[in-house]
């Protein structure tokens, strides 16, 4: 486009422009279709009963009021998130410790049996999650666990994608690097867990992004793991808000805070998230 | 629905035949050695191979491998919830709770007729819109002249990484009779629907608005007879309100993360064919059509196929909207699996659901596959020339820190 000669400037230029506005109008418009559910959540959260019902489009709570978060904060809500805690940390931390170590060995250990466990984990991931609600209950009442945080946490353990993630950094990780700590007499684990594994950052911090995201926001598996009441997770209870335990019907400033405050640490790690990716693509740019 | 989980299933499957070649004749003993070595290097490796990957094995294995066989037996069995299913008091009852769903003709078949129907109109209308829009936003955000991009890059992705229960609770307040939406409609002067209690289909109230017929004395040439426990009226009446709320939620929560997908190949279309069709006289339409989109058919195979598989397992936004209601017309199979399983306790009849829906996204993804490839077997090598071009693209970016 930069290459146009001077003669044809002019109406290029008027088109350029119009069609420049017209992206703009695009973008903005759906910047709105996209975003103002989210400002009306947050609004919404600090609004009282009647004014979330008089005026629903307005960002401006009138009176502001923080009661429904008061709420919140006295009923069973506060468990909840410490529930979602937990199993988030623990699934995280498990899946990326034990996704690299399936990847690492898929990329570079030439073990027998390689090639059979890697298109079983291939196979694993055309599995639709959804159709696994009842094997799933089925088992973890087999294996006497249901009801318990090990049921929450362990099938949530290992995702096959990640597994897939890693082997396919691993690979592209010089094997130069390996053969030196080799020499040095590193044993396989030692390469692995001090050579390789923080080398792999970048998809280690994908990984757990996924993890963190992906757990956080994990419901079906939450709902046939269990029914003790003590061990709801956020979505699990919030999930129940609109028909169960806080009263229902028209209460939703209370419905905002909570998927506002269960928004919030995703929304957190999303901009991190973002920040990190360009500075990393950056620094390898210029490395590079 | 986890869309992000998926997102990086996908895109590792579709690049996973790339990279597993650049690890041959690797980690194997040095030439030197002898051959008790090599054994006895061998003997270690293999078992700290296995060592790697064991715990990766074990939790498959346990919780999916011998999970979906447990729910095999369950699907050819009488069992009832009570006790365990893998006792002798448990019976094999053969295929009948797969008769159930689809040749007794009572209430177990109309209910997953139904969900068949409603998630049949919910497909047809989602995995069109979305791969569209999200095209149609990546195409826009490629226009390097804009700026902001980046910005708005985010705005549109973000709803893809939220909450799903979080998003389903928003659009519950928003679409509420009194709701935003509704406040919305009513500046432009249009009474809005009550949307979550309104079991109207879209097709039945099209008809009506265009005469063709009336909605509330339906012709009795399509009630009067139908097909699998539904009659024609109900087997045409589209979408219901209630369901387009969910069609709306959904769309708008994938369409972030397959705009990333469309962006990222757009990046990979050759510049210097794009200005060489504009010099050559092309406009911007028809070089988006010869030149771009043909470019972009593996990515729209991997789209069409990823919507294709998490619009056949809605369940999250059912659960906490709707549960099912009004009159079903929001009930999927993903649902009414789960419903007659743990709300029912008609256990086998569920299980054969799953299997039953396990079967469909299998088949519906193979087809899909074929039917791509078919067409068009050079477009599909060039495609995975580009993939590979762009993996390696996006490896040496992400690896970029340790080079």
């Amino acid at each position: 486009m930069s290459t146009l000669s001077p003669a044809r400037r002019t109406p290029i230029d008027n088109r350029r422009a119009l069609l420049l506005f017209l992206g703009y109008v695009v973008l903005v418009a759906f910047a709105l279709i996209y975003l103002y559910p989210f400002f009306i959540q947050v609004a919404t959260s600090f609004k009282t009963d009647p004014d979330a019902v008089r005026n629903p489009l307005s960002l401006s709570p009138d009176p502001f009021t923080g009661r429904s978060f008061q709420r919140l904060a006295t009923s069973d809500f506060p468990l909840w998130f410490l529930n979602s805690v937990v199993v988030t940390v623990c699934v995280t931390v498990g899946r990326v410790f034990l996704d690299s170590l399936a990847g690492y060995a898929l990329a570079r250990i030439k073990f027998r049996g390689r090639q059979a466990i890697f298109t079983a984990v291939l196979a694993v991931m055309a599995v639709p999650g959804v159709i696994l609600l009842i094997p799933k209950f089925l088992v973890l009442k087999q294996l006497q666990i249901y009801d318990t945080y090990p049921a929450l946490i362990v099938p949530l353990l290992v995702d096959a994608a990640g597994v897939f993630i890693m082997k396919q950094f691993f690979e592209n990780i010089p094997v130069s690097v390996e053969e030196a700590a080799r020499i040095d007499g590193a044993g396989t684990f030692r390469i692995f867990w001090s050579v390789v594994l923080p080398m792999a950052r970048p998809a280690v911090i994908t990984l757990t992004i996924l993890s963190f995201q992906g757990s956080w926001n994990e419901l079906p598996h939450f709902i046939v793991a269990s029914q003790d009441p003590a061990l709801y997770t956020l979505t699990k209870g919030v999930a129940t808000l609109t028909s169960g335990q806080l009263g229902s019907g028209n209460q939703f400033p209370l419905t905002m805070a909570a998927a506002l405050v269960m928004t919030i640490p995703v929304a957190l790690v999303f901009v991190i998230f973002q920040r990190y990716f360009v500075t990393g693509a950056n620094a390898g740019a210029e490395k590079g | 629905m986890t869309p992000d989980g998926r997102t990086a299933t996908g895109s590792v499957l579709a690049t996973s035949s790339v990279s597993s070649a650049p690890t041959t004749g690797r980690g194997g003993p040095g030439p030197r050695r002898t051959g008790t070595g090599r054994r006895r290097l061998g003997e270690s490796t293999n078992l700290s191979g296995w060592l790697f990957v064991a715990p990766t094995l074990v939790v498959l294995g346990l919780f999916l491998l011998v999970p979906i066989l447990m729910a095999l037996w369950v699907s050819v069995s009488d069992w009832t919830g009570k006790g365990n299913p893998f006792s002798g008091d448990t019976g094999f009852v053969g295929l009948d709770n797969y008769k159930v769903l689809f040749t007794e003709d009572a209430l177990t078949r109309q209910d997953f007729m139904t969900s068949l129907r409603n998630n049949f109109y919910f497909v047809l209308l989602v995995v069109p819109a979305q791969t569209v829009l999200a095209l149609f936003l990546a195409v826009v955000l490629n226009q390097s002249l804009l700026k902001a991009r980046g910005f708005f890059r985010s705005a549109f992705y973000f709803p893809s990484v939220t909450s799903s229960v979080a998003i389903s609770l928003t659009f519950l307040f928003l679409f509420t009779g009194s709701g935003a939406v509704n406040s919305l409609l009513g500046f432009v002067g249009i009474d809005g629907p009550n949307w979550f209690s309104d079991a109207r289909g879209l097709i039945h109230i099209v008809g009506d608005k265009l005469g063709v017929w009336s909605i509330d004395s339906p012709p009795a040439a399509l009630t009067d007879s139908g097909v699998l426990s539904l009659s024609w009226w109900d087997w045409l009446s589209g979408p219901s309100v209630a369901l387009c709320v969910i069609i709306m939620l959904v769309v708008w929560t994938t369409t972030g993360t397959f705009m990333l997908m469309f962006l990222a190949a757009l990046q990979d279309v050759p510049q210097d064919v794009v200005e060489a069709s504009r010099i050559d006289g092309a406009n911007r339409w028809n070089t988006f059509r010869a030149v771009t989109l043909p470019h972009l058919r593996p990515t729209m195979l991997l789209v069409i196929t990823l919507g294709l598989i998490g619009t056949w397992q809605v369940f999250d936004q059912v659960f906490v909207m709707t549960t099912g209601g009004p009159s079903k017309t929001t009930s999927t199979p993903a649902y009414l699996q789960y419903f007659y399983a743990f709300e029912g306790q008609e256990w086998g009849v569920a299980a054969a659901m799953a299997f039953v829906l396990f079967l469909i996204i299998f088949v519906l993804t193979g087809l899909q596959r074929f039917l791509f490839r078919d067409k068009d077997a050079i477009a599909e090598k060039r495609a995975v020339r580009a993939r590979n071009r762009r993996r390696r693209k996006a490896l040496a970016a992400e690896g970029g820190e340790v080079r």
